[in-house]
């Protein structure tokens, strides 16, 4: 069993008690809400005759299903403004904060969560969602949940839970240029498999981990929950502070931040913490990873051949097939030059400022080829607004890029940003299951957000490093 | 209101199976994200598996959820890492909405089987063989009933017994009924509020 680390301290300070069924339950300290997995947990609520116990606690937003483009009401899709007004009604009724696109605060519900100030060290945070784990990157211990969880904290703040393994992931050594986090993670999960991670949380550490901003260590964060595990995190330390203190709440609440900062520091993993597992990875050696399968640990650094079928582990054998024939890759190839119909630069993984603005470099100068669909999501309408502000709106639409408002968009393909028939994206999301991005046929290729813009200008996958602008983080 | 709501105890499920082959089936293939544009989850059994099920142009496919000789089954006999992908809860409602109990497999992935017994759905795990011999059985002998007995940790077919494993925390919650976490935590009121005062940032 750990001792000593963040997540066992936090797990403690908010423990409320053992229940019967042997879980622990453990208070939240914020839970965020959207519009797909909240209404069924409200509706049982109401069936209930229960009340939204901790308003205070819960923030809402809207990103699965928002429109990109047109954003004006009533949505076309009818389902859309159905699960829209349903969510608008449930947090009047509630009195529960909403970032709705009016606000201009509105996002991918892990991004604005970090750029509200909210999402902070120490805090046990909760989200419909099972990409929560983002948070983690603070030092919070962040899970995604189902709705009947949901409806858990909605009635009492609380959530029931076992208590996992803690998996140390040691990242050293320093990251090459043109590769970034979410090589790192890519790598994690190719090393230790999609489902590795089943019975831990990860805890990232070591020097390539601390070099990070807060935007790589929520990429990498971010996709714990595709390694299998049920979260992630990464120690605070000065980073998260710096970032803390420009956001809002701490701006407002400055006695706060100096309120906060011991308990941040005292929830730190300690030099001696027993762990239930080690792994190390080197940086040095890591290149761009890409995916050539439908899951995402079916990756393979750009320039290394795609592996065939029968030198995989038994059990991964058929899944690998399946994939390489869906994806119409032959092993021994590289993906270097799988012809792309589409570009996606969105997502809770990367679709934050620093992601936009190293892309942004790649294609300036450069052309996006008539016959590729090339599109930007921003994460949040800040990230949205603040890149428009420095310039990125037009080096993006001067490449002939579709600019677009923020939203989870063609990450999952609820909205009208989706694959048609067996169109292949580069995508700078975290999921290439199979329908994943609205079509069955439809192929995705995972990749960091360099690597996405790479492949917008030139067709196909590109090893970004064969380009001048190359950018290290 | 949540004190008095009883909670059924789930001890056994018995009925007939439904083999569905394959490993890493992830929830966007149980049920796909344009299905989940609704409020309730009303009505989406008939969208399970659907990508797998229906072609373009709607016309079933070979899938075992088509075949008339499963349409009764409500236990579902799988392979490993089931349910992995998204967290969505849609997943185990809507296969429970088509008639699904229980399942058995060699393993699932965890937020799914969470989802599952909060619906108060047991996920058994056997050895990959133990898996390939009773989707052959079932698949051979639609009508021939399944027995799990969640307490004991058994399934029970054709005449023989064989073990099962039930993770601990859901068998004593399937069990003793206490599956229910909502009136369960409910009632810790006063601990939750000591909770959340012992915390700097509340
Ligand atoms: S961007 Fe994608 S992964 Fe992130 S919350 Fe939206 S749908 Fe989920």
């Amino acid at each position: 069993m750990s001792e000593g680390t963040l997540y066992d301290k936090v797990w403690d300070r908010h423990k409320v008690t053992t229940l019967p069924n042997g879980q622990d339950q453990l208070f939240v300290g914020l839970h965020l809400i959207h519009e797909v997995t909240s209404p069924q947990a409200f509706g049982m609520l109401q069936e209930r005759d229960l009340e939204v116990a901790r308003p205070d606690l819960t923030l809402a937003t809207v990103d699965h299903i928002v429109p990109t483009a047109d954003q004006s009401r009533p949505y076309s899709d009818d389902a859309a403004e159905e699960m829209m007004s349903e969510l608008e009604q449930n947090v009047r009724d509630a009195d529960i904060e909403f970032l709705s696109p009016e606000t201009g605060e509105q996002g991918i519900v892990h991004v604005i969560g970090p750029e509200q100030g909210l999402t902070q060290p120490g805090k046990t945070i909760v989200c419909g969602d099972s990409h929560t784990s983002t948070h983690g990157a603070f030092g919070a211990l962040a899970f995604g949940i189902g709705t009947s969880q949901i409806r858990d904290v909605l009635a009492t703040q609380t959530i029931a839970m076992e208590k996992q393994k803690v998996r140390k992931i040691q990242v050293d050594g320093e990251l090459g240029e043109g590769v970034e986090a979410k090589d790192i993670i890519l790598e994690i999960i190719r090393r230790l498999g999609t489902e590795g991670g089943v019975g831990y949380v990860y805890e990232y550490a070591g020097e390539a981990i601390e070099d990070l901003g807060m935007e790589g260590r929520m990429s990498i964060c971010n996709m714990s929950i595709e390694g299998g595990a049920r979260a992630g995190y990464v120690n605070p330390d000065e980073t998260t502070y710096e970032w803390l203190k420009e956001t809002d709440y701490f701006q407002e609440h400055p006695e706060k931040f100096e309120e906060l900062k011991p308990y941040w520091e005292s929830i730190r993993s300690d030099d001696d913490a027993e762990y239930d597992d080690v792994v190390h990875i080197d940086a040095s050696e890591l290149e761009p990873v890409v995916t050539w399968g439908t899951t995402p640990g079916q990756g393979v650094g750009v320039t290394q051949p795609i592996p065939a079928p029968e030198d995989l582990p038994a059990e991964k054998q058929d899944t690998a097939r399946r994939a390489q024939e869906h994806m119409r890759v032959e092993p021994g190839d590289t993906m270097e030059g799988y012809d792309i119909d589409v570009a996606f630069l969105g997502s809770c993984t990367n679709a934050r400022l620093p992601d936009l603005r190293r892309a942004a470099k790649i294609v300036e100068g450069r052309q996006v080829p008539d016959d590729v669909r090339a599109f930007v999501v921003p994460g949040s309408q800040r990230v949205q607004k603040a890149a428009e502000e420095e310039g990125l709106k037009d080096v993006f639409e001067a490449a002939g890029f579709d600019w677009r408002n923020a939203g989870c968009s063609m990450c999952l393909g609820m909205n009208d940003d989706q694959l048609e028939g067996d169109e292949a994206s580069a995508s700078s999301s975290n999921r290439n299951f199979v329908g994943r991005q609205g079509s069955k046929d439809g192929r995705t290729v995972l990749m960091n957000p360099q690597m996405v813009a790479a492949a917008a200008v030139t067709g196909e996958v590109t090893d970004v490093r064969d380009l001048e602008e190359v950018v290290s983080v | 209101m949540s004190d008095d709501v009883e909670i059924p105890e789930v001890k056994e499920v018995s009925g007939t199976g439904i083999p569905v082959r394959g490993n890493d089936i992830d929830t966007d293939q149980i049920i796909p994200a344009r299905f989940m544009k609704v409020v309730t989850f009303d009505g989406l059994g008939e969208f399970s598996f659907f990508d797998q099920r229906f072609d373009d142009e709607d016309n079933p496919k070979d899938h075992p959820m088509n075949e008339d000789r499963f349409q009764d089954a409500n236990v579902m006999v799988v392979n490993a890492n089931f349910g992995c992908g998204s967290s969505r809860e849609h997943a185990p409602q809507a296969l429970m909405r088509w008639g699904i109990d229980a399942f058995i497999g060699e393993s699932f992935a965890e937020i799914f089987a969470g989802n599952c017994l909060a619906l108060g759905m047991p996920t058994v795990t056997a050895d990959q063989e133990t898996i390939e011999d009773l989707q052959d059985f079932v698949d051979e002998n639609p009508d021939a009933e399944i027995d799990i007995d969640v307490a004991a940790e058994t399934v029970t077919y054709d005449g023989t017994t064989v073990d099962v494993t039930v993770d601990e925390g859901q068998r004593k919650a399937l069990v003793d009924g206490i599956w229910d976490t909502t009136a369960l935590m409910k009632a810790n009121q006063q601990a939750i509020s000591e909770t959340a005062e012992g915390l700097p940032y509340v």
